[in-house]
């Protein structure tokens, strides 16, 4: 992966950084001694690092704006960091860039029951915003498998989804408003705890924008009541293309399920040897999860046992209690642990039209026999969102470049069918280089001109997201 | 007529004055008065692409949202966002196309709990101010591939561009519906229960409150199983109040009137469009009847306040600073600003933005303010 030369020039400023810096923020929140810097010099697309020049982690908005304010005087990039979760490298420093970390950034600003929102500080993790409103009946719905480590300051930047999105959307449909920092240190509120925006709905643009546009302190997030129960079922059939049938046939009949959930037999049989959650063995899984009062569950899993039976499943797994529950979805929730016992993988994260579901996986047997690396299928069914795991051995010579070959060929793919590169993980600098399969020039153009109007000299998060001679000219 | 994207293109690049983007015309009376050349996305008309079981739905800019409507009716879905017909409101004729809900981002009373026009917009495409077709989004439900210009051409009043295609996620018509309805209650009252019927796990769809007939209104939607639980839990629930009950039809009915503004369309005066907290919303009405005679329908549980206020009258001035925004729908502009003003930062990206996607100004100039 390329990354563009750190600037020697800034490299060298680093002494006067440090002392700048040192003046608006307290001495442990300027992390600038190499032993130190290491600790960001990745996220969770480990295959790429790189220390950072230095990294600071201030504790208010106001400490944020003067960073910026700083640091774009000096003309020193910076690279916004939540928790480090995410697997695309949007978090991933230059030698030449300014870490800024919201991790200190995490109380609970203001709950409000009455009008559905909780405004948080942007360094909270998912789950625990959840945690700060359930003991109310309350929760927030979006759900990275991620949850327990990731921050919403990342899961703005990345419009994060997760298992539940069919019903409640993605973190763009559940953010009502942010107060921001412009690379120029202005301090900017959009939003807020009302419906749509005054004029161009900014936060719109604003959310999965990979830090580029400024860096988000704070979050207004909508909260919803939880439902009165939920349940899953297991379904299992010896093709996947009848399950890829079956999900279809049952979106088109009017259940909305809460979750769809797709495993082929690698993840099956991987997981079933991880965890032992009892999964049969079959070639394709789904878990369907609904929501309501006991009989509102019962009335819907009769309709979607109805249309299963027409597909003759291998078998049709009714939980019968909170624990067998529970084991439905272990298997799922450990799938991705599971395939990295076997070996090291690289997680994809295309999205495909549904009905394009049986020709794309079917292509990938193709492509996983051609290249030579199996592949795990696990996504979410009901949108689309595909998991393709491919295995490989990171200390093979040129086994991580024949993945990452496999990968862009099936990326290509969900684009080819209608689809997008990456549903919910982010560009990035994994999907950076793709980027022109999916948009044109005149596409892409149109969004960078979108980061002019925010950070005209481009030092936010500069190098990921768009292919980087697309952007070589604006950061000079 | 304008025919296809590459037509309507050449049209804009030859442009040397502005233009003024045009439908079905039935909203032309919405945002700022402007000026130009009209410029019709009529012919842009087609169902691209539907998938019912994708829950997607790719349609050219100027197919009639009837049309649309009708299609996934067809298929037993729907738009969930319930685009309103504002015609009988703003006293217009002519077919509302769906392009113009996609560019005004109007939203019925589902937005409350299941999300906006620009909630489901998934992907589009437009023609920008040198000419060019831009490309954004898709037609799958998850995608964060690169910036989201889809939320930001939603609700831009054509003043990014020209949009010539507009892709939606759509969902399953509900099988059954019903309301129960809330007497005797006053605005406070009224949304205090809309706020505890949105508030409890029973799905609810709708919650309006009519400050003229004293009655609150909250809807369940989904299957007769459904509607048979939830109606009891919410008639226990508001067990104090007097209540009645709307069937599937008298509450699709209802619903239609209350989207479409109906208790206010045909009387005189102006409308404005409040949106705030819901319960700051009862202090907003009570703050402006005391300085002059006016009517309020609540919708979206007290988050949004359609208000009739006498010809001229400028509640912004009456309710100095308060959480959310304030838009005149219908009446004379008289020097007030359609739209309400922003922070000076948030001017000042909004109008780089303008100048990024139409640098020579041609798309209906001044109608954002």
């Amino acid at each position: 992966m390329d990354m563009p030369r750190p600037n020697q020039w800034v490299i060298d400023k680093k002494p006067l950084l440090v002392e700048r810096l040192l003046s608006v923020l307290p001495a442990d929140a300027v992390i600038h001694d190499p032993d130190e810097t290491r600790a960001y010099e990745c996220d969770a697309l480990t295959a790429y690092k790189c220390p950072p020049l230095l990294a600071v982690l201030p504790s208010s908005t106001e400490e944020v704006a003067e960073v910026l304010k700083i640091c774009s005087e000096e003309g020193v990039p910076v690279v916004p960091r939540g928790s480090g979760t995410s697997l695309a490298g949007g978090a991933m420093p230059t030698a030449d860039a300014v870490i800024l970390g919201v991790s200190k950034l995490n109380q609970v600003l203001e709950t409000d029951y009455d009008n559905r929102f909780i405004r948080v500080q942007s360094g909270r993790t998912n789950l625990s915003v959840t945690g700060a409103v359930e003991e109310n009946g309350f929760f927030y719905a979006p759900d990275p498998s991620s949850q327990l480590a990731c921050a919403i300051a990342g899961n703005v930047g990345m419009n994060s989804g997760g298992a539940h999105c069919l019903k409640y959307g993605v973190t763009t449909n559940n953010l009502l408003g942010v107060k921001m920092v412009l690379m120029s240190g202005e301090i900017v509120e959009i939003g807020g705890a009302h419906l749509d925006s005054a004029g161009l709905d900014l936060l719109g643009v604003i959310c999965g924008s990979e830090g580029q546009l400024g860096v988000v302190t704070e979050a207004t997030l909508r909260i919803i009541h939880k439902p009165l129960g939920a349940r899953p079922v297991l379904i299992a059939f010896d093709d996947n293309a009848v399950a890829g049938a079956c999900v279809a046939d049952i979106i088109r009949s009017g259940v909305l399920p809460v979750a769809i959930e797709f495993m082929d037999k690698l993840c099956i049989e991987a997981t079933e040897n991880f965890s032992g959650a009892g999964y049969p063995d079959a070639q394709a899984l789904l878990i369907v999860e609904v929501e309501g009062s006991e009989a509102e569950i019962d009335e819907q899993l009769s309709k979607i046992e109805k249309i299963a039976q027409k597909h003759n499943p291998i078998e049709f797994r009714q939980s019968n209690s909170a624990e067998e529950s529970a084991l439905i979805w272990l298997g799922r929730k450990s799938a991705f642990g599971a395939m990295g016992q076997i070996n090291d993988y690289m997680c994809l994260d295309g999205t495909i039209p549904v009905s394009q579901l049986p020709f794309v996986l079917g292509r990938i047997e193709a492509l996983s026999k051609k290249f030579g690396l199996p592949v795990g299928n696990v996504f979410h069914a009901g949108d689309g969102n595909m998991h393709p795991l491919i295995l490989f051995d990171a200390n093979k010579d040129g086994d991580l470049e024949k993945c990452e070959a496999m990968g862009a060929e099936i990326l290509k793919l969900c684009v080819e069918v209608g689809g997008c590169l990456t549903g919910e993980h982010g560009v990035g600098i994994e999907k950076r280089d793709l980027m022109d399969t999916q948009y044109s020039d005149l596409d892409l153009e149109a969004q960078l001109n979108v980061k002019d109007v925010f950070d005209p000299n481009w030092l936010l998060n500069p190098s990921k997201v768009f292919p980087l001679a697309a952007t070589e000219s604006r950061r000079q | 007529m304008i025919t296809t994207e590459a037509e309507l293109a050449e049209v804009v690049r030859s442009a040397n004055g502005p233009l003024r983007i045009q439908g079905g015309g039935t909203r032309a009376a919405l945002g700022a008065a402007t000026e130009g050349a009209p410029l019709s996305t009529v012919g842009l008309s087609e169902i691209s692409i539907y998938e019912p079981e994708a829950l997607t739905l790719v349609t050219k800019a100027g197919t009639p949202l009837a049309e649309v409507e009708q299609a996934l009716s067809d298929a037993g879905q729907m738009l969930f966002f319930e685009p309103p017909d504002y015609r009988k409101l703003l006293g217009s004729k002519g077919t509302p196309t769906i392009g113009s809900v996609a560019a005004c981002n109007l939203s019925g009373p589902r937005r409350v709990a299941q999300g906006a026009a620009r909630d489901a917009m998934l992907g589009v495409r437009f023609v920008d101010g040198r000419g060019d077709v831009i490309s954004n989004g898709g037609r799958v439900m998850k995608n964060v591939t690169g910036y989201d210009l889809v939320k930001l051409m939603a609700g831009s009043y054509g003043t990014l561009g020209v949009l010539t295609e507009v892709s939606f996620k759509t969902l399953p018509k509900p099988e059954d519906t019903a309301t129960l309805v809330l007497h005797r209650l006053n605005d406070e009252a009224g949304v205090r229960a809309l706020i505890g019927a949105m508030g409890s796990p029973n799905d609810v769809t709708g919650a309006a409150y009519d400050a003229q007939k004293q009655e609150a209104y909250i809807r369940i939607e989904g299957f007769k199983v459904s509607i048979k639980y939830r109606s009891a839990a919410l008639k226990t629930l508001f067990s104090k109040s007097e209540q009645s009950f709307l069937s599937a039809k008298a509450s699709s009915t209802l619903w239609k009137q209350i989207r479409d503004v109906a208790p206010l369309a045909k009387q005189k005066g102006d409308v404005w469009r409040i949106s705030t907290k819901p319960t700051d919303a009862p202090d907003l009405v009570a703050t402006l009847h005391r300085s002059m005679n006016i009517q309020a329908l609540y919708d979206w549980s007290g988050g949004l306040i359609w208000l009739l206020t006498p010809e001229g009258a400028d509640i912004r001035e009456k309710l100095k600073s308060f959480d959310g925004h304030a838009t005149l729908i219908r009446g004379k502009r008289d020097g007030r600003p359609v739209f309400h003003p922003q922070s000076a930062i948030v001017e000042k990206m909004s109008q780089g933005l303008r100048e990024k996607f139409d640098p020579k100004g041609l798309f209906n100039p001044g109608i954002m303010g």
